[in-house]
């Protein structure tokens, strides 16, 4: 049992290994340093193709050209935000996993704040006057009263 | 005021319900080109190997109202398109210009010489860099560029005739003036 559970735990751990990148041996950069750079940049830009996969992900061969393309401009000397940039002209800013803060994506960034807000308000809202209910009970008339007693003494 | 606060929350479930429906009926394999009202991005591509069509480069593009279509032999779609583009080429002569995206040239050749060639030029893009350039996702992809060379308009996916009637011709024939 234990070994089968050993086993299993091996398989899964290779296969999320396998799953971490696309990037073959043969793509990277001599530096290491501007690999990095690489491969974070490769994280941040949708492969077009599969659209819920980095580049870094993606098997597709769009993905490999696109990889290689963020690598040259890199060996040019571009910066992280210039090589984004590059490739957003062309892409358009759907490429980028994190979309941008701007005017059109505001309530894509602050939306569920702004529900959690209002449900919130409505929240507190309720509650209060929840309370205000509970405090204007109205006391019991004397007949009430008297027949509460009653049941009590009864009992 | 109270009757308000009764209605708020209905208009915003209703509010988000309606975006969420248009989002579910859109298609979302359709993106919208960056490159919309642009100037076509530089590439110079030699000829396919063994075709009659010079290669194509950016400085073609211009001039006249033309449609640059991006093909391979090995995309199915694109043998679907082609009596479409061929119609547009030869019954409305519009000038139809080739990318050739990752294709075997020997393939190509193949291809067109099946199915018959509307192409005035044909670049051919082995490494696929030109499709980076233009921003292609997938084949076939289809751009009209106005006389300025501007990219004025981006088909992805096949060219079906009522793609032609209802979009493509009328926009051609405005760019024309």
């Amino acid at each position: 049992m234990k070994a089968v559970v050993l086993a299993l735990v091996l398989s899964l751990a290779a296969g999320i290994g396998n799953a971490v990148a696309a990037t073959s041996p043969d793509e990277m950069l001599e530096d290491p340093a501007l690999e990095q750079r690489a491969r974070e940049l490769g994280k941040e830009l949708r492969c077009v193709v599969c659209q819920n996969q980095s580049i870094d992900d993606s098997d597709a061969p769009l993905a490999r050209d696109l990889r290689q393309v963020v690598r040259e401009r890199l060996l040019a000397g571009d910066d992280n935000d210039q090589v984004l940039t590059y490739v957003t002209a062309r892409y358009g800013d759907f490429v980028l996993l994190r979309p941008p803060m701007r005017g059109t994506t505001w309530l894509l960034w602050y939306g569920p704040f702004v529900l959690v807000l209002l449900g919130g308000l409505g929240a507190a809202f309720w509650v209060r006057r929840q309370r205000r209910v509970a405090r204007v009970v109205e006391p019991l008339s004397s007949g009430e009263q008297a027949e509460l007693d009653r049941l009590l003494r009864d009992r | 005021m109270r009757r308000l606060l009764f209605v708020l929350p209905v208009l915003l479930v209703l509010a988000i319900g309606v975006g969420l429906g248009v989002g579910l009926g859109r298609d979302s394999q359709e993106l919208p080109s960056a490159l919309i009202d642009q100037p076509v991005p530089p590439f110079d591509l030699p000829p396919v190997a063994g075709m009659a069509q010079p290669g194509l480069a950016s400085g073609d593009l211009g001039g006249d109202v033309k449609l640059v279509n991006v093909f391979a032999s090995w995309c199915a779609p694109c043998r679907v398109e082609h009596p479409v583009l061929t119609r547009l080429a030869e019954v409305h002569g519009v000038p139809l210009y080739g990318v050739n995206y990752k294709d075997k040239p020997e393939a190509a050749t193949t291809f067109l010489d099946e199915l018959g060639n509307p192409y005035t030029r044909i670049g051919a893009d082995e490494d696929g860099r030109a499709g980076i350039e233009l921003g292609v996702y997938g084949v076939p992809e289809t751009f009209i560029v106005d006389r300025d060379g501007r990219i004025r308009y981006r088909h992805p996916g096949p060219v079906m005739p009522q793609d032609v009637d209802g979009v493509l011709l009328p926009l051609i024939q405005e760019l024309r003036g």
